[in-house]
């Protein structure tokens, strides 16, 4: 496939996808658009620096956010394959310097895998004082035919903020294996957010870990997990308070709505300091009765209840 | 409006309602008096159809609807403002005043007002556990409102709320009554059954008393507040 057509296939692919096609266009906002191992665009905006490398199997990134930039727009990452099968290993390096604050939005496409490998491997280091919105939405096709290893090691400095969401409920998932992992210093806030609908016969395992290792430092690890039919999920969420004040949660719902579902949910916390304090909270279960009847007393069927109850969950 | 004939409802060989007779008009607020475990809520549920009678009917301008589902129910008009309504992730409170139908913004804003809640700061909030139990009850009580349904059945919507909030809810009730609503007002305060035109008493499933607010009050507080017939299953009445 020629460049151009592949970047036209993207965009495309994108825009079905939810993916704002305005943003991508705009020369004020910064963007990254791969497909499989091709590099098809890259916007730097002021204040960040975007490095790739091709490689047989993905690309290399190298992510800089400069010292004391703040973002005015977000920044848009586009990743995908578009064919029936391929691979794409994307290995990722992240500096946001002290003061600097972004918001980054990423999509990840599928919409025709059948036998496709997406990976990513983050090294993300957030400097003090410094602000990273991360919020990466998945679209894959109806055949659940993607493995999708998406891993993070992530530092985040004195005062520091890391927020992010993981947002897979648009087609099938297929295989995934998801794993984040943050290391808070003093003051920081560390936020993990997952969101994933399963449905057919999906396989979903998820891995938030928190160490509040500064003073003050804060977590949450929240994961909400919708699964129909034959669909089976993992989900484990770890806090570990090490430091004085530290405050952390884990928070985990899952709701079973399948005959054929298999849900699990290990929710550990962990502290060994006397002036801190990690809580956590895991309900794994059919949809409540309560809000089915009290949406149904206002008119809604039985079907139309569950809908919106399952959307407000994982939006 | 609505009719409940006869109604009987047993659990565990128990009586929780018991030969049960009501009437609600249009466009009236009936209060429904009783202590705890009188079966005040057994009988909301017993309207709304979140549980079938053992016997008995339940009639809507004329129509048999006691074995009718829920969805069936309110689509007919009656719905339920629980007294602790559950709580929605993710569903913003103008969604859930406009659920199941085209609710324009300046509509949402009214009702919302009307139970005394500025809409610049709630509209967009989740319906979920950021909210006060008083902040859900007023909610709950606008949804009602925004369905502008035939039949209200509201179960207890004074209790647990502050003094502040409290004219707000009552407000919505007098509103809905204006409205054209029949209202069943299900609470265990005399104080907040005022604002309605007849008021029933229930004891051990029962209604044994009716009639207007002021006397209903009355009675109630000299013959139900020390009562010793709560729950007792063979229990006539007065």
């Amino acid at each position: 496939m020629l460049a151009v057509k592949e970047y036209e296939a993207m965009l495309e692919a994108y825009g079905k996808a939810g993916g704002n096609l305005d943003a991508l266009k705009s020369k004020e906002v910064g963007n990254l658009v791969i497909h499989k191992n091709k590099v098809l665009s890259v916007k730097e905006a002021d204040g960040i620096k975007v490095e790739t490398e091709e490689t047989e199997s993905g690309v290399n990134i190298y992510f800089l956010v400069k010292e004391g930039a703040k973002i005015k727009y977000p920044v848009h990452l586009c990743f995908g394959v578009l064919p029936e099968e391929g691979l794409q290993e994307i290995i990722l390096r992240v500096e946001a310097q002290d003061n600097s604050e972004v918001n980054v939005i990423a999509h990840c496409i599928f919409p025709n895998a059948v036998d496709v490998i997406h990976k990513m491997d983050a090294a993300i280091k957030i400097g003090d004082n410094a602000k990273f919105s991360y919020h990466e939405t998945h679209y894959h096709g109806e055949f659940g035919g993607v493995k999708v290893i998406p891993k993070a090691r992530i530092e985040v400095g004195r005062k520091g903020v890391w927020e992010s969401t993981f947002s897979l409920i648009q087609g099938c998932v297929g295989m995934l294996d998801y794993d984040f992992e943050i290391f808070g210093d003093e003051k920081s806030i560390n936020e993990l957010m997952v969101k994933v609908f399963g449905k057919k016969e999906d396989d979903i395992n998820i891995v938030e870990k928190i160490h509040l290792n500064g003073q003050g430092a804060r977590g949450l690890a929240k994961s909400r997990l919708v699964l129909n039919d034959n669909a089976r999920a993992m989900v484990r969420g770890e806090t570990y308070g090490n430091a004085p004040f530290a405050r952390g949660h884990v928070d985990c719902i899952e709701i079973v709505n399948g005959d054929g579902v298999a849900a699990r949910a290990i929710p550990l916390v962990y502290v060994n300091d006397k002036q801190a304090k990690v809580t956590h909270e895991a309900a794994i279960g059919s949809i409540d009765k309560k809000q089915m009847q009290t949406l149904m007393a206002r008119g809604l069927n039985e079907e139309e209840a569950v809908d919106v109850i399952v959307k407000g969950i994982l939006r | 409006m609505l009719e409940i004939k006869h109604l009987k409802l047993t659990l565990n060989g128990k009586p929780l309602i018991n030969e049960l007779n009501l009437e609600v008009k249009e466009g009236k607020i009936h209060g429904l008096l009783g202590v705890n475990g009188a079966g005040k809520t057994s009988l909301a549920n017993l309207i709304m159809g979140t549980s079938y009678p053992d016997e008995g009917s339940i009639i809507l301008e004329g129509r048999d609807i006691t074995r009718f589902t829920i969805s069936q129910r309110a689509k007919m008009g009656i719905t339920l403002a629980w007294q602790e309504p559950a709580r929605f992730e993710g569903l913003s409170i103008r969604e859930y005043l406009g659920l199941n139908r085209n609710l324009s913004l300046s509509e949402a804003e009214k009702y919302l007002w009307t139970v005394g809640l500025p809409p610049g700061e709630y509209l967009n909030r989740a319906v979920d556990g950021s909210l006060s139990g008083g902040e859900r009850k007023r909610v709950e009580l606008a949804s009602v409102l925004a369905m502008k349904p035939k039949v209200a059945i509201l179960d207890e919507p004074d209790s647990g709320i502050d003094v502040v909030s409290l004219p707000h809810i009552m407000n919505g009730i007098v509103e809905m009554g204006k409205r054209g609503s029949a209202v069943l007002l299900i609470t265990h305060n005399e104080g907040a059954v005022s604002v309605s035109e007849e008021v029933s008493i229930i004891c051990a499933g029962k209604i044994i008393n009716s009639g207007p607010p002021q006397e209903m009050c009355h009675w109630f507080k000299n013959n139900c507040q020390t009562c010793p017939h709560i729950g007792e299953p063979d229990y006539k009445g007065v």
